[in-house]
């Protein structure tokens, strides 16, 4: 295994949208919110694009990891909503960066930071590179149906950035897919091809089943944890954190429950942000770091899961 | 059956004295959709059964028809 994480950053939209605001133009509440998610607000893009925020992210992240974009050999962006469909938000970043190496971007959805860091730690263990940025950005909210209140609440925009080098910091890393498209999906336009049999007016809207994805992400965080617990030959008490896609805290407190874990060890902040997509584990991870939550040599298990189904699970000691 | 729902619904909802029928809905209950979710995954493990979250579930005995139908399976 051949990476250590040597700097962090996150930015996240100026914009910060209540639940209250929510409900002067969707038939919802804050109380219904907080109660069935654990969302009070979440951070919406206006005048910011998301590859402004990940290039901000970017350049905290390569500040704190004292380097610059030139000591950068490739550039891996989670995305699945950048502001273009081509080129990658990798290479806009890396435009407003100024540097030039091989950039791209993964879609693995809510799971894409832990697929990044598995396609990042192949090219460093490989030695293809040596320095590699992984940014994760997503702006959900042009990918929301706003006039739909079950899927519309639970969402925000925001960007993480991670400088990562070779080391020995990972100690474990799975990512795996199990391919069910209806529980989760965004489905794109056909575009004006007078070809096209398809319907041109489909729903591109993000389509979510609720109870589906719930009890998949339950399930899947418990036998996360227990494959890498076993693949280690730790105990959960061994883990410091429990770093989770911060999709509802009634799915990190389903699993958690079931496990019999205290909560002091499953960290969350979607109460600020709603679901982040492939950011929300990359701004948890960086907040933690700006805090001094996280200890040196502590070890940290990174869990994440959503459309495709995906799921990815890193272990890291700090 | 219903005694074995009753049991793992009153765990569930850390009650003992819940009062449970077949005719019970899940709204009666207290149970929003993704507590049913919670609920189904015990279901499962209680019963050893696999229970697919395709069909609507309002009463007690709706769970108790799929559970029936699973363990016929």
């Amino acid at each position: 295994m051949g990476f250590k994480i040597i700097g962090t950053g996150s930015k996240l939209p100026q914009k910060a949208v209540s639940n209250a605001q929510l409900a002067t133009f969707l038939d919802t509440s804050d109380e219904w919110i907080t109660s069935k998610t654990g969302i009070k607000s979440r951070t919406i893009c206006t005048d910011e694009t998301i590859t402004d925020l990940a290039t901000q992210a970017a350049n905290i992240a390569l500040a704190n990891a004292n380097l610059n974009i030139a000591d950068i050999d490739l550039v891996v962006c989670a995305t699945m909503t950048a502001d273009y469909a081509m080129p990658s938000m990798a290479c806009c970043v890396l435009e407003q960066l100024g540097g030039a190496c091989p950039a791209f971007d993964v879609n693995a959805a809510c799971s894409g930071f832990v697929y990044a860091l598995d396609v990042a730690d192949s090219f460093i263990s490989s030695r293809k590179a040596q320095n590699v940025l992984v940014i994760s950005a997503e702006m959900m909210s042009r990918m929301l149906d706003w006039n739909d209140r079950t899927s519309s609440i639970l969402f925000g925009d925001g960007a993480a950035a991670c400088v990562l080098t070779a080391g020995d910091s990972l100690k474990y890393i799975n990512i795996t897919a199990t391919p069910q498209i209806a529980p989760l999906f965004t489905k794109a336009s056909t575009g004006n091809n007078p070809f096209a049999n398809h319907a041109t007016d489909e729903n591109i809207f993000l389509q979510m089943k609720g109870q589906h994805v719930y009890k998949f992400a339950v399930t899947t965080i418990q036998q996360e944890i227990n494959l890498a617990l076993t693949a280690l030959n730790l105990q959960a008490n061994d883990i410091a954190y429990f770093i989770l896609h911060q999709a509802n805290t009634r799915i990190i407190d389903g699993a958690r429950t079931r496990l019999k874990l205290p909560p002091q060890k499953f960290p969350m902040n979607i109460e600020k942000y709603g679901n982040m997509s492939a950011a929300s584990i990359p701004v948890l991870l960086d907040e933690m770091v700006r805090h001094n939550t996280i200890k040196s040599g502590d070890m940290l298990m990174l869990i994440g899961f959503g459309g495709g189904l995906t799921a990815g699970t890193a272990v890291l000691q700090w | 059956m219903l005694e074995k729902i009753t049991k793992i619904l009153r765990e569930y909802k850390s009650d003992d004295d819940l009062a449970v029928a077949e005719n019970s809905t899940f709204e009666e209950l207290e149970l929003d959709s993704l507590d049913l979710v919670q609920l189904v995954m015990d279901v499962e493990e209680a019963f050893g059964v696999t229970i697919e979250m395709d069909t609507p579930v309002t009463t007690v005995a709706d769970l108790i028809k799929i559970i029936e139908s699973a363990e016929s399976q």
